[in-house]
């Protein structure tokens, strides 16, 4: 490990490091544009210049230089300060004096930096260059007279989001950062350039004009659009939220966020249920808390009542429903809304045992029924990672662009119990090898199982087998037992007399025609228009709540604003109903909640990594059926949620569907 | 002045046809096979023994850059040689002649360099706007593979070694070595950051020498004739023959083959008839193509042009491209215009080179209009400074430096111009009625 001297104090460093790394090992702060832990060095900005001895008499680009033993950097050199004011002036000779219009004020890296090393004022008396606003899709606005071309944008969208729709043509002064055809990027992780962007040239475009960040309260919760559990921080003023960004987390989302993820937030203002509702005469009317309560508690069900979790719901308010069904002597739980049946007697063999970051471990990957790129678009920028180390990934199912190359075996899942010697040789050969169930594979989850010893899955440290869930209530739901032998058919059969809806929308409803069905939830979607009784409740933005991600990573988020008129958090209004059925819940706050919680379910106490026991259940092995599509037909629209979103309706009819949208000159 | 025997390029002028049959007259391709037996490090020794400096601008010397080759090459990273034929420099027109009038000098320099640093093959990285010589080019590669004398078993010396010729698109910047290897890779031209130096990671991630037309071309009359014999001309240190290309205001601009380190009136009078209008008409000089500062007339006359002589009057060798301007030239019109040459060459990558040559074009255009303030003359050269020794490639440096020598030699002129367009600071300060 080299030693190096940064202005004078000596550091060790790794292996490999950089000059600029080294620096801030040493605690100095190296400006800088272009440089980005996440993507490859470019070198251009210049911003982080440092003199380095030995070495030309001139300052080096410490974001390129690797540290040498024996380097001696200075970072505050005549040399570094000079060098610095230079750069920052070129870069402010064509950037246009708009912060007070510019949505990246505030937050914005030019601002930050000008003031810490620029020079304070211009000797530039020419014309400033103006650039033509170019188009990137529904998310990404762009003023891009601002751009300095630090090429950020251009790194991310062919490295991680892996679609090459973003480039530079032009050269010299004239160079500009352009979408390919000017069509909108396809990426749905396009939304990351505008955290990228040190500058205001690509902000977003939902958010534009709405807010300063210095208006803004900041609440760090947990995101539910997906199962991978993206760490976010909700940005909220008033009663509002306004955006969502990704907050750093190494093992779950890195730094992060699908366009769905940020995007979603302002369907919470729309479509949302405020009121209680009672249907009367077929339709729905608006009702008190009583009278709703009363038209409930009228229903004598008995012991004969289910409860069905929507995707979106947290382990706080699958519990009390549990907790009420359990004390009225029902166990009819099922959180797998479309029908799904796979066994769920093991844990371990329905949950992603390599983790989202051992992904990039892998050298051999079998994705089985998943269209991972729309299903957990954070786990495949970790697939892409791992191919960059250069592991080979095969895949059954129809053939969509995942975003790196794939071989296709075929839509048949029978290839399961027939695989081609170029995979069973690849895994032979395989140190890390991994399979990836997604939901078109799950009803193989036995063939898929019994692939495990023959491809050599489990191995020293190393579990390669994984299910890639779509909800983010799905794993908490399984752990609180949410899930029937015969998934949700078994519920039908048992004819309940009164069922929960927690935030369940995708349920098809007519089988349960017979059934009282009261309907928990925060937006006017499928299962409040077939509900009985609707009964408001609070979006994940609006309460604290435990989630548990597909690789069964428990992780609790905080309430970010308050839920509109007479809604409220969920888990308060089974306990408030519990209460008018005579069979009071033990818990009064949700602490209590959370305790009771754990002495049933000890997992969901403990944040981080719960750990489940291998052992897959012996299920039949025969694998057979065409796939003829991924469960997932709009990555833009798959909860209440997305669906009351302008911004996701959007980008849904033209990323997807391909409807062409005028835009208006500026 | 050097005599006729004691040329590399008998055919710069084209008074013979370039084919193989007459190449092969002139001594080409004779007995290639032999000098290969000589062994790759004898090769390089005999270069390096030689004192040949790169004849591309920088003067690196070129038997050093072979040996930085890895020897023992693996079979899934080959070296490989560039040769840099992207001769764009204004000033510079040296390696056109070559390849039009003796393109098998470089074929043949191409096979013995490229098995001294054992390469798998060269690739010729032609200008886009050389048409005429690209054509030629290429139907000389096709005849010495038709003749074996490249391709496989090349020359019949049990080495195989293809050949490619690459035509550029017409960017300056890919005249630089790391931007040269982008655009033969299919990329945009835009330098690449150093470390790594393309002897460890150059094309397509391989070992790879980029070299000049001339620096291949002249190995193979080297090793013929003794790299002493090439060392007994020029200074220490600047040893060999060279092509001088002589622009502007003499009376004969020509492309001649002379001994390094002649004097700059030797040169003159000896190959082009003599300054204009008489050596005290002589302004200034840019003797190594547009990116090196220009000498005034006095420290030019008798300056030897080697590397080292021009290093001393604060300009360089560069391609010995010699741009002479006698005193009807506008100075500051000439420096501006080259100034538009940078900025609109500039690849755009990074900062400094990016914003600093507009910048500096612009003020340097109301220079020449004298549409300035006397304090912007510091300014810009403050503003070349902030550009200099910044920027990824040494193109941000070929930006600065015509501009750095025109302040520090004609800074009066400069002022004379702005005073002037203010009416001679004769006319009475305006003061503002209170």
């Amino acid at each position: 490990m080299p030693i190096v001297k940064v202005d004078g104090v000596e550091v060790e460093v790794p292996a490999g490091a950089t000059v600029l790394q080294a620096c801030e090992i040493a605690g100095k702060e190296i400006p800088r544009f272009c440089y980005h832990e996440r993507l490859s060095i470019a070198g251009n900005c210049r911003m982080c210049l440092v003199e380095v001895k030995p070495g030309p008499p001139k300052p080096q680009a410490s974001c390129a230089l690797p540290a040498a033993d024996k380097q001696e950097i200075f970072t505050n050199s005549p040399m570094v300060k000079n060098a610095r004011e230079g750069v920052m002036e070129f870069l402010l000779i064509n950037h246009p004096l708009d912060c007070p219009i510019c949505d990246q004020g505030g937050e914005c890296d030019l601002q930050d930096q000008s003031l810490a090393y620029g020079r304070g004022q211009s000797r530039y008396d020419e014309n400033k260059r103006a650039v033509t606003e170019k188009y990137m899709g529904p998310i990404v606005k762009t003023v891009m007279t601002r751009c300095i071309q630090c090429t950020r944008c251009i790194r991310f969208a062919e490295e991680v989001a892996g679609v090459e729709e973003i480039g530079a043509i032009g050269r010299g002064e004239d160079m500009q950062i352009v979408s390919y055809l000017e069509h909108a990027v396809t990426s749905e992780l396009s939304g990351n350039v505008v955290d990228l962007c040190p500058v205001g040239a690509l902000t977003s475009k939902p958010y534009a004009f709405e807010a300063r960040p210095w208006e803004l309260r900041k609440t760090l919760t947990i995101d539910v659009m997906d199962a991978v559990g993206t760490n976010i921080r909700l940005d909220s003023r008033g009663r509002q939220v306004l955006r969502a960004v990704p907050r750093i987390n190494e093992d779950v989302n890195e730094e992060w966020a699908s366009d769905k993820t940020r995007h979603a937030v302002d369907g919470l203002v729309r479509r949302r249920l405020d009121k209680p509702y009672i249907r009367k005469n077929g339709r729905l009317t608006e009702a008190s808390w009583d009278a709703a309560f009363l038209a409930i508690s009228q229903v004598d069900a008995g012991s004969n009542i289910a409860a069905i979790a929507g995707d979106l719901v947290d382990c706080e308010t699958m519990y009390a429903a549990k907790a009420l069904l359990g004390s009225l002597g029902s166990t009819l739980l099922e959180g797998r809304q479309t029908g799904m049946d796979y066994d769920t007697t093991n844990l371990a063999a329905v949950n992603f045992n390599t983790t989202i970051a051992g992904t990039e471990k892998a050298d051999v990957i079998l994705i089985v029924g998943s269209n991972v790129r729309w299903e957990a678009p954070l786990v495949n920028t970790r697939i892409r990672k791992a191919i960059k180390k250069g592991a080979k990934v095969f895949a059954i199912g129809p053939e969509t662009e995942l975003t790196y190359k794939v071989d296709w075996l075929g839509e048949d899942l029978g290839v399961l119990g027939n695989l081609p010697d170029a995979v069973t040789e690849a895994f032979a050969k395989a140190e890390r090898p991994m399979m990836i169930v997604g939901g078109a594979g799950l009803k193989s989850l036995g063939a898929a199982l019994a692939l495990v010893s023959p491809l050599g899955l489990i191995k020293d440290g190393w579990n390669g087998f994984n299910v890639l869930h779509m909800a983010a209530s799905r794993m908490g739901g399984l752990m609180l037992g949410y899930a029937q032998k015969g998934g949700i058919a078994d519920v039908v059969a048992a004819k309940p007399k009164l069922a929960f809806f927690l935030g369940a929308d995708e349920v098809d409803f007519a089988a349960f025609e017979g059934t009282f069905k009261i309907y928990i939830g925060h937006h006017g979607d499928k299962g409040a228009a077939a509900a009985d009784v609707v009964l408001p409740g609070a979006s994940y933005a609006e309460k604290s709540g435990t989630y548990v991600n597909l690789e069964g990573r428990v992780q609790r988020g905080e309430r970010a604003v308050f839920p509109p008129g007479d809604a409220r958090e969920d888990w308060t209004i089974l306990r408030a109903l519990s209460g008018m059925m005579g069979k009071t819940l033990p818990f009064d706050t949700l602490e209590e909640l959370r305790a009771d919680m754990a002495t049933d379910t000890p997992a969901l106490a403990t944040l981080g990594l719960a750990t489940f026991d291998w052992a897959p259940p012996a299920l039949n092995a025969a694998a057979s059926g065409e796939l003829t599509g991924y469960p997932i037909k709009d990555f833009y629209l798959t909860n209440a949620i997305c669906r009351a979103s302008p911004t996701m309706q959007r980008c849904s009819a033209e990323l997807v569907h391909g409807v062409d949208f005028a835009e208006a000159a500026e | 002045m050097l005599a006729d025997k004691d040329r590399i390029f008998t055919n710069v002028y084209g008074f013979q046809p370039w084919n193989l049959e007459a190449a092969i007259k002139r001594g080409d391709w004779d007995d290639t096979k032999g000098l290969m037996a000589r062994g790759q490090d004898a090769l390089i020794d005999a270069v390096k023994a030689s004192g040949l400096r790169g004849r591309g601008g920088a003067g690196f010397p070129t038997g050093t850059k072979w040996s930085f080759m890895p020897k023992e090459p693996k079979p899934d990273r080959p070296n490989f040689l560039v040769i840099n034929a992207d001769e764009s420099e204004p000033g510079s027109c040296k390696d056109r002649e070559i390849i039009r009038h003796d393109p098998h000098k470089l074929i043949e320099g191409a096979l013995i360099a490229g098995y001294a640093m054992r390469a798998r093959a060269a690739y010729i990285y032609i200008r886009g706007e050389y048409i005429r010589e690209a054509e030629v080019l290429f139907a000389a590669v096709a005849e010495a593979y038709d003749k074996g004398l490249i391709g496989k078993n090349a020359s019949g010396s049990g080495y195989d070694f293809d050949v490619f010729v690459h035509r550029g698109a017409g960017a300056y910047i890919c005249g630089e070595e790391t931007a040269m290897l982008e655009s033969l890779e299919g990329k945009k031209g835009q330098p690449r950051l150093k470390p790594p130096f393309p002897a460890g990671a150059g094309l397509y991630g391989c070992p790879t020498t980029v070299n000049n037309v001339e620096s291949i071309a002249v190995v193979p009359t080297i090793l013929r004739r003794s790299p002493e014999w090439f060392a007994s001309f020029g200074a220490e240190g600047n040893r060999g023959t060279k092509l001088f290309q002589i622009s502007g205001h003499v009376n004969k601009p020509c492309v001649v083959e002379e001994a390094m380190s002649i004097t700059f009136r030797e040169l003159i009078e000896t190959h082009c008839g003599g300054i204009r209008g008489g050596w005290d008409n002589l302004l200034a000089v840019i003797p190594g193509g547009s990116s090196v500062p220009l000498v005034p007339a006095a420290e030019i006359m008798d300056c030897p042009m080697d590397f080292d002589g021009l290093k001393k009057v604060g300009s360089g060798l560069g391609t010995a491209a010699i741009i002479v301007m006698d005193k009807s030239t506008d100075i500051v019109r000439a420096i501006s215009r080259l100034s538009y040459f940078y900025k609109h060459e500039s690849c755009g990558q990074c900062t400094p080179c990016r914003e600093g040559t507009g910048w500096m074009w612009r003020v340097m255009e109301r220079m020449r209009t004298g549409d300035a303030d006397i304090s912007e003359i510091d300014t810009l050269y403050q503003v070349t400074k902030q550009v200099e020794g910044h920027t990824i490639c040494a193109l941000g440096d070929a930006a600065a430096w015509p501009i750095q020598g025109l302040i520090k030699h004609f800074r009066p002129e400069m002022e004379r111009r702005i005073t002037e367009k203010r009416g001679g600071g004769l006319s009475p300060m305006m003061e503002a009625a209170e």
